[in-house]
């Protein structure tokens, strides 16, 4: 006898669950098919062709009339069911009531909305069904209509390039630093940005939506800090939740979504559940493939077999044309665990596979996936790759036979396979230099054929070639990598972020091929600081990457305390400054109070909750941070000079203030200090600062490169000059040439080693046009960094993060 | 028996960050890494000392803010040529919030 089995959902779980169980027993169930689409089952991961135009509805469905009456399905599509009553078994909707023998929850997933004023204007449209594709698509019909989608993941960025294509304007807000962060590192995000920039979509990451503007319809997007998009339409795509309102409202055991054991059955064992709507085991899915599992699982739990889910393991691709993306497992670092990194610049391919024990855990690709399902395969099989592990980053292809050894392979190359890529040289050429001209280094062989001599990245290849020409006889160079991150040396790195206008870490990442997928603590700070050099305006620093005393900036102590130093300008301060200093060391029971070395004073051992309060009273007696702690300048140390002494022939107080006031805020490749001092008897010790000022009677030395910590260096002499304005002119464009060019934690004397004073002459004394182009991009730099970071931190609640602690456990 | 405390939501992290954690057992750094993992480590470098949850936050590992010793989030283990270990205490991540073990932060445990 047949027995009744109704289901609640036509979408594709329940559709394959239908199709399985078919396959095992045509007849054996007499099933009833609600739906509240008024339609049946489609492959609902098209859409997002059929959003581009690439495909019509019809293309995309899976189960047609024929096919439901083939089967005797009762189909009742447009008809939500609205309840379930389990002591009588039937399902309650429009139509009445249905009886059930067996009952199959399949209600899929409901599209987050994000609770933001205005989220029911008209307009705002989810990204689900097809209905949605069918709204979005008659906006796009309008000439020039503009829309912003709220969400960078996959669905979000899918929707993104099927409305572009589609001829709108749009603009993704993406909440995270980079998109689609669960399922991509941040150097394989930055080649998909960049791919949907070229293409003419705005991406917009750490966009955080305030509110959807408009009165009868959607007008726009104001995100929190303030900033206004124009838009017709605004797709929200941030995520999905388990549609569990009729489970939870019929009684079942639900957590984040239906609860399900090993065999589909919910806390009733005449109800199963599959599809995005199911939680097992604590997880909830949101791609198909699990479901697929499950309803195989299913349709053998109906009829009676043994059958056991066991989860998924999941991989995912971007439906977008043109993008080639592939992402699975786990692919987070860490130190029991070994990433294979691959990246080809010139071809924007990143590739990158985390084994732990020799076994794929987890793999992300760009712009090369061929090999995504071999990979996924290894890593579902936890097959053993110890034994291709030199070559399992170049593919499936590569393996079988012999383990290729680099060497071999580079031997094997013919003459006219091409090295350098960027000036077009091939091995041959660079073997007959080698021989003919006796090179013996990589130095050598850029200069005389060019090869990698611009971005380097093939550096590697070469000195392969090197040895295999030489033999024994060749030493690798000893030019210091930046890092064991890169083969590049910090000058490289410079010279390539300028010359290929690489704006953000990931970007120099990629763009400059590095060997981890997020950098270590050494090169992190330095990219960071090379980038907001380059950009000012442009680059957004990058917080993380900083020490923590430039997080918070304080010295920290030695027990975790901090140190809170006010700027005392040119070392001149006056009663109300040192009554708020001193009224701040009582409140805050400042352990240690300490004139220190820089001609100022030192509040020693402050706790870390309390520094937006100390900052905030000594910001209110005009005091400013004193950037104690900052690569940029620190302090500007003075004499008494004309004011009081007999022998001052200069008003280097004065002087000394007026530098220091121009001159701070700005970031510098090390810390900067400066002295100005009354006669060569030289009190303030301008002879051992990065810059120093003697004055004379005929006017000012102004002197450089000297140092007085590790190593004591007295300065040189830059030049002599008759005023003020001149010497501050000179001192801003000899920073900004230091800023410009120096390895980052060298300190000026190192710079100035490696340049020659020459060069530092003729570009800051020599050449006045030269210089004043130097002032004027330190002064524009100084634009967006004279501001003073306690008084953001204490009054305006810049990374309060920094300052609580996340939680207290009594 | 483990008894998961909601200590915040992820989001109250910083990627490639970290936050401190006050327990009886003392400070307790829960770290987010680039992956959007959690990691919780008694915040008290093996070393001398030093609050790592100040440290810079790179793959599965955090650099000491006093003396730049590394040392790995999921073992709690010194990296590299320096030998040493910090505790390290159960977390875990459920729709969006941190979870810690409190019998792992607590001093009977911690007297034990
Ligand atoms: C507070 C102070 C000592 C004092 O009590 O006087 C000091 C304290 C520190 N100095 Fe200094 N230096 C201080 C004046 C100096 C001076 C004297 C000067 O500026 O005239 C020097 C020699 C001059 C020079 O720099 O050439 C000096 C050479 C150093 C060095 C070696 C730099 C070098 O390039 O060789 C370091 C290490 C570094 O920066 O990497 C250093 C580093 C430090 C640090 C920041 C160490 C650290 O990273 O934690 C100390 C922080 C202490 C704290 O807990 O706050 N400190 N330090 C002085 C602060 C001046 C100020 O008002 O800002
Ligand atoms: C645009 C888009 C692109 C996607 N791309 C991919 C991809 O590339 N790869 C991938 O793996 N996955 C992708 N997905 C996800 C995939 O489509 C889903 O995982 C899958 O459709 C879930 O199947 P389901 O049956 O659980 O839910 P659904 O397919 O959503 O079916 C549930 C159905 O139940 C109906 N329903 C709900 N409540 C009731 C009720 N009370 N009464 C009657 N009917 C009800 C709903 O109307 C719906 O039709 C994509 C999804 C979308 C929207
Ligand atoms: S001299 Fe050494 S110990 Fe003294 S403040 Fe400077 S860095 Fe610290
Ligand atoms: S205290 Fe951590 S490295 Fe010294």
């Amino acid at each position: 006898m047949t027995q009744k089995l109704v289901v609640i959902g036509a979408g594709m779980a329940s559709g394959r669950a239908l199709e399985e169980l078919f396959a095992l027993s045509p007849d054996a169930w007499e099933v009833t098919l609600f739906g509240a689409e008024p339609r049946g089952n489609y492959n609902r991961l098209m859409l997002s062709p059929v959003l581009a135009g690439e495909k019509t509805y019809e293309e995309i469905v899976t189960h047609d009339d024929a096919w439901y009456r083939d089967n005797r399905v009762t189909c009742r599509f447009g008809e939500k069911v609205t309840g379930i009553d389990r002591a009588r078994k039937v399902v309650i909707s429009e139509g009445g009531e249905t009886p059930y023998d067996k009952l199959i929850v399949a209600t899929g997933s409901q599209p987050f909305i994000i609770p933001v004023p205005g989220k029911d204007l008209p307009g705002v449209i989810t990204f689900r069904d097809l209905d949605d594709v069918n709204r979005m698509r008659a906006a796009a019909a309008k000439p020039g209509a503009k829309a912003v989608v709220i969400g960078g993941g996959l669905l979000g960025l899918e929707a993104a390039a099927g409305l572009q294509v589609q001829g709108m304007e749009v603009t993704v807000l993406h909440l995270m630093p980079h998109l689609m962060e669960r399922q991509l590192d941040p150097a394989a995000a930055y080649l998909l940005q960049k791919e949907l920039e070229g293409r003419g979509i705005r991406v917009m990451c750490k966009a955080d939506t305030g509110e959807i503007m408009g009165e009868t319809q959607v007008e726009g997007v104001r995100l929190k800090d303030g900033t206004e998009i124009p838009a017709d339409i605004v797709v929200m795509a941030v995520g999905i939740r388990p549609d569990t309102a009729l489970a939870k409202e019929a009684g079942l055991a639900v957590g984040r979504g239906i609860h399900v054991d090993d065999q589909m059955v919910t806390s009733d064992e005449d109800i199963l559940a599959v599809g995005e709507c199911v939680e097992h085991d604590g997880n909830v899915y949101g791609l198909v493939a699990p479901l697929y599992e499950m309803g195989k699982v299913l349709a053998k739990t109906l009829m009676g077999e043994a059958a056991a889910y066991k989860g998924s393991v999941m991989s995912t691709k971007l439906k977008v044309t043109g993008v080639d993306l592939f992402s699975a497992g786990d692919f987070a670092e860490g130190e029991d665990r070994d990433e294979i990194v691959f990246r080809d610049p010139s071809r924007g391919v990143y590739k990158r596979l985390v084994l732990r024990e020799d076994r794929i855990i987890g793999a992300v690709m760009y712009g090369e996936t061929a090999d995504g399902n071999w990979y996924f395969g290894l890593l579902k099989d936890k097959a053993d790759v110890s034994e291709m592990r030199d070559t399992l980053v170049f593919g499936a292809a590569f393996q079988g036979g012999a383990r290729l050894d680099p060497m071999a392979a580079v031997a094997a190359l013919p003459d006219d396979a091409e090295i350098c890529g960027c000036n077009g040289v091939c091995k041959g050429q660079i073997v007959s230099a080698i021989t003919e001209k006796g090179l013996t280094g990589l130095d050598a062989v850029k200069a005389h054929t060019k090869a990698s001599s611009s971005c380097g990245t093939c550096s590697g290849l070469v000195e392969q070639i090197l040895q295999m020409t030489l033999g024994g006889d060749y030493q690798a160079q000893t030019v210091k990598p930046m890092c064991p991150c890169t083969e590049l040396t910090h000058m490289d790195v410079r010279r390539l972020i300028k010359s290929q206008q690489l704006k953000s870490i990931p970007a120099v990442m990629q763009e400059l091929g590095w060997k981890t997928s997020c950098g270590c603590a050494s090169c992190r700070p330095a990219l960071n600081y090379y980038l907001l050099c380059d950009w000012p305006g442009e680059y957004e620093d990058d917080y993380q990457s900083r020490f923590i005393n430039e997080r918070v900036h304080s010295n920290i102590q030695k027990d975790g305390t901090f140190s809170v130093v006010p700027r005392m300008w040119g070392g001149i301060t006056n009663p109300a400054e040192l009554r708020a200093i001193a009224d701040a060391a009582e409140k805050y029971n400042v352990p240690t109070v300490k004139v220190t070395g820089g001609q100022r004073i030192d509040l020693l051992g402050v706790k870390k909750d309390d520094l937006p309060k100390i900052w905030k009273d000594l910001n209110a007696a005009g005091l400013v941070s004193g950037q104690a702690y900052a690569k940029g300048l620190r302090t500007v140390k003075t004499c008494v000079g004309t004011d009081h002494c007999r022998f001052g022939t200069q008003d280097s107080v004065g002087l000394g203030i007026e530098l220091e006031k121009k001159l701070w805020g700005s970031w510098t490749p090390h810390k900067v200090k400066m002295a100005v001092t009354g006669c060569p008897r030289n009190c303030a010790e301008a002879t051992c600062k990065d810059l120093g000022v003697v004055c004379v009677d005929s006017g000012f030395e102004v002197h450089i490169g000297g140092a007085a910590g590790l190593h004591v260096k007295a300065t040189e002499l830059l030049c002599k000059l008759t005023s003020e304005e001149a010497v501050v002119e000179h001192c801003a464009a000899a920073i900004q040439l230091y800023r410009e060019e120096a390895q980052y934690l060298h300190r000026m004397y190192k710079w100035i080693d490696a340049v020659g004073l020459d060069h530092v002459k003729a570009r800051v004394v020599e050449d006045a046009e030269s210089r004043r182009a130097l002032a004027d991009r330190f002064y524009y730099a100084q634009r967006f960094m004279q501001q003073d970071p306690w008084s953001e931190r204490a009054s305006e609640g810049v990374h309060a993060h920094e300052f609580a602690p996340l939680a207290e456990i009594a | 028996m483990t008894e998961w405390v909601d200590i915040g939501a992820l989001e109250d992290i910083p990627v490639r960050g970290a936050r401190k954690l006050k327990t009886p057992i003392g400070c307790v750094g829960v770290f987010r890494t680039a992956a959007n993992e959690v990691f919780a480590l008694v915040d008290r470098c093996p070393h001398k000392g030093g609050p790592l949850s100040e440290g810079i936050v790179h793959g599965r590992a955090v650099t000491c803010p006093l003396h730049n010793w590394v040392i790995a989030l999921d073992t709690g283990l010194a990296q590299g040529a320096d030998e040493g270990s910090v505790p390290t205490v159960p977390v875990k991540l459920a729709a969006g919030r941190v979870l810690v073990d409190r019998g792992a932060v607590s001093l009977a445990q911690a007297a034990e």
